[in-house]
């Protein structure tokens, strides 16, 4: 090797520093769940279990709150029986682009890769829970015991995904080894990846359509279009964290059922988003 | 001289000779009777069910045992981490920071409550270990060259919390044993057998020259201003763990001097409790820890004990100033609740109503009252992190997902043991090394000479 080694790790160090460098990576993976869609069916809770080989832990532990589903589907009431309205919110991962989590972990188990995912690496991932005290959406699952699958259902888990060990935390990753198929695909055939190449299992199984996965980074793709929606939210803005995933709802003023005041909605509050935003 | 230093000649060295500080302290060390091997016997044992055993079942089974859910993930073990970490201040601040101000009555307690950081700081690397998920891999936190290119994440408060107490280990053991190594020259000659040895060995050939006090008493300072300032930066650097992220009730920048503050305050009240005790079961130790020393240590209580009100008092007020649902909630969870309003209240009058009582001398001397004052104010300090750790998490952002916590048999158990194993670990050692300074002691009594030659009559 030729000219300092040193130098040339800190020059390459430094590209990393960079604020809002991830606007130049090849993706910026973004879900739209438009919740005016959603009735609370819970496929999407059921596809996951089924795809990332999600461990059922059973009755005395669901009352522990130690359920192990990195969607869930939150369920809010609002108004006196018999007035009452549900609202569903289904809650995954939210891949923050300036996630606290990545913080808190002294080891580097979970960091921002190429794809402006946030990614846990379950093998690097010592239990400190630093992640999931610093989560504001508490989407972080952590494997309190060695949980086994039952005798023919192990024979069901997805090949493609690790079974994590006893210790270690998880977390939705966007059904990150379906991206890799699909990057690899593309490759294979010499082109670019495409909107709708990949889709989660949560949005493949979704029968209201409210899922739309896609690469922010592309301005034609349907979760651009989505973005720039007037009904568009993201989960705590207040907070910084600049989530990747974006929720649609009409919001009226008064938060019921009534017609909008003017037309202004309080999702229209946010202006809409431009192409890599939050840099 | 000053009044001051009068009283406390008065009050200390009454009379004591060289010979009187070594038999005593000797016979703490040698004589040992049956009580003590019940005693320690009793508290090793203890340890190790409580303590040991538990901790394997965790080890093998998983953190699932303990009580923890998802959103209330840090539980009792950090709360314990956090409490000793404050137990371990007070031995750096009355050894350094006190040397510095030049306290003349830090001299005979000062050992002790060294000894007691330095068994602290061993439990907080444990509790480190006993909180991890996967704790045989503890290795991993360390920066050490690997061939898979792997690095550490130094923005992390946990990362900043390894080498804090780290440093704080280190340190603090340095300046133990270094502050020791007179006194152990002094005993290689008073005692035989493998005492002798051990103390000729670890003396590093000592003789008690003047060129080697000299560069004793400037290596003493050195120490004492290198640490000084880890009475402040470690407990700050743990308070982060908990101000660095965005939970309510946990994002509070009062709490690096709250954490602090209820630290010092803490560790005195350790140390104290510990001299009390000892005082009761070795009844000569009265001589060197003196009502004097309750009575300035008192004072310095309540000094803290007032500090600590204001910051509660701002911890609730930037809560409601914020004005936010989120702090609200929170604060409403931790101190309206039932069973946490009782706890808070409990908090309250340990930590600030019972300290006030201080203010009288008499309270400040009498021993049955300082011990009760000591263990309150450590149950108190207890219940302030615990309503600070796993309470906020109680209440994070997403009502749906809000969940309470409740100790598990493995977690109170390790709670307890480990006390009995920080117990046990300070018995051996008095019986180990001279628990007070010897040569600190001296100092108080001044070059020995004819009682009528003594300027101050004393």
């Amino acid at each position: 090797m030729s000219g300092n080694p040193i130098k040339a790790i800190i020059e390459r160090l430094k590209e990393f520093r960079r604020p809002g460098y991830y606007k130049n990576y090849d993706h910026k993976w973004t879900m739209v769940i438009d919740l005016d869609r959603c009735n609370g069916c819970e496929a999407c809770v059921t596809a996951c279990y089924a795809e990332n080989n999600l461990p059922v832990v059973g009755k005395e532990d669901c009352g522990n709150s130690r359920v192990m589903n990195w969607i869930r589907v939150e369920r809010y009431v609002a108004g006196e029986y018999p007035d009452v309205k549900v609202k569903f919110i289904p809650i995954l991962c939210q891949q923050c682009s300036k996630a606290p989590c990545e913080l808190g972990c002294p080891v580097y188990a979970t960091y921002h890769n190429q794809d402006g995912l946030n990614v846990q690496v379950y093998n690097r991932c010592v239990g400190t829970f630093t992640c999931a005290t610093y989560c504001p959406y508490d989407v972080r699952r952590f494997n309190w015991f060695t949980y086994k699958w039952d005798a023919p259902l192990e024979q069901q888990l997805n090949p493609d995904v690790t079974v994590r060990e006893m210790g270690v935390m998880e977390k939705c990753t966007f059904c990150i080894q379906r991206i890799r198929a699909g990057k690899d695909k593309a490759k294979d055939e010499g082109r670019a990846v495409k909107d709708g190449d990949i889709t989660p299992a949560c949005a493949q199984s979704c029968p209201a359509g409210a899922f739309t996965f896609g690469d922010l980074n592309d301005p034609e793709s349907r979760v651009s279009m989505l973005a720039k929606s007037r009904r568009r939210f993201r989960l705590f803005e207040e907070l910084n964290t600049e989530p990747s995933v974006i929720y649609l709802k009409k919001v009226f003023a008064d938060g019921g059922g009534n017609p909008p005041v003017g037309g202004h909605t309080l999702a229209g509050g946010h202006p809409p988003v431009k192409e890599g935003h939050g840099g | 001289m000053p009044a001051v230093i009068l009283q406390l000649r008065k009050v200390t060295v009454d009379k004591r000779t060289y010979s009187e500080v070594n038999k005593d302290i000797l016979r703490l060390m040698t004589k040992t009777g049956p009580g003590y091997y019940a005693a320690l016997g009793i508290v090793a044992s203890l340890a190790g069910i409580l303590f040991f055993l538990p901790w394997a079942y965790q080890i093998y089974r998983g953190q699932g045992v303990t009580g923890l859910n998802v959103p209330v993930l840090w539980g009792v073990y950090l709360v314990n981490f956090v409490f000793w970490v404050g137990i371990a201040h007070a031995g750096t601040l009355i050894s350094a920071m006190l040397f510095i101000t030049k306290t003349p009555w830090r001299r005979a307690i000062a050992r002790g409550a060294e000894t007691m950081t330095l068994f602290a700081l061993i439990l907080v690397a444990l509790y480190i270990f006993i909180h991890m998920g996967r704790p045989w891999n503890a290795y991993w936190t360390m920066p050490y060259p690997n061939q898979r290119e792997l690095w550490l994440n130094f923005m992390s408060p946990i990362m900043f919390d390894v080498f804090a107490i780290g440093t704080y280990t280190t340190s603090s053991a340095v300046f133990l044993y270094f502050g020791m190594i007179p006194d152990l020259a002094s005993l290689q000659h008073q005692t035989t057998g493998w005492r002798k040895k051990l103390y000729s060995t670890l003396s590093l050939g000592w003789r008690g020259t003047d060129a080697q006090w000299t560069v004793h008493g400037r290596a003493t300072m050195f120490f004492s201003s290198f640490i000084m300032p880890l009475v402040v930066s470690v407990h700050s650097i743990v308070s982060w763990d908990f101000a660095l992220s965005l939970v309510p009730g946990y994002s509070q920048t009062v709490f690096a001097p709250y954490f602090v503050t209820g630290a010092l305050l803490s560790g005195l009240a350790g140390v104290m409790l510990m001299f009390t005790i000892m005082r009761w079961a070795y009844p000569f130790l009265t001589k060197y820890v003196t009502d004097y020393h309750y009575d300035r240590v008192g004072a310095l209580i309540l000094a803290l004990s007032l500090v600590w009100s204001y910051f509660t008092c701002m911890e609730v007020f930037t809560g409601l100033y914020a004005n936010t649902s989120l702090e609200l909630e929170h604060l409403k969870f931790k101190i309206l609740t039932l069973p946490y309003f009782k706890l808070y209240f409990l908090m309250i009058f340990c930590n600030s109503i019972l300290p006030l009582s201080l203010i009288f001398k008499k309270l400040r001397v009498s021993r049955p009252f300082m011990l009760f004052l000591c263990i309150f104010v450590l149950i108190g300090m207890w219940l302030e992190r615990y309503l600070i750790v796993p309470n906020a998490l109680s209440r994070k952002f997403l009502p749906f997902m809000w969940h309470d916590y409740t100790p598990s048999w493995v977690e109170v158990s390790i709670t307890l043991g480990a006390l009995m194993f920080f117990v046990s670990l300070f018995m051996v050692s008095i019986k180990l090394f001279p628990v007070i300074s010897l040569f600190e002691v001296k100092e108080d009594i001044g070059i020995p000479m004819k009682h009528e030659h003594r300027k101050d009559g004393a």
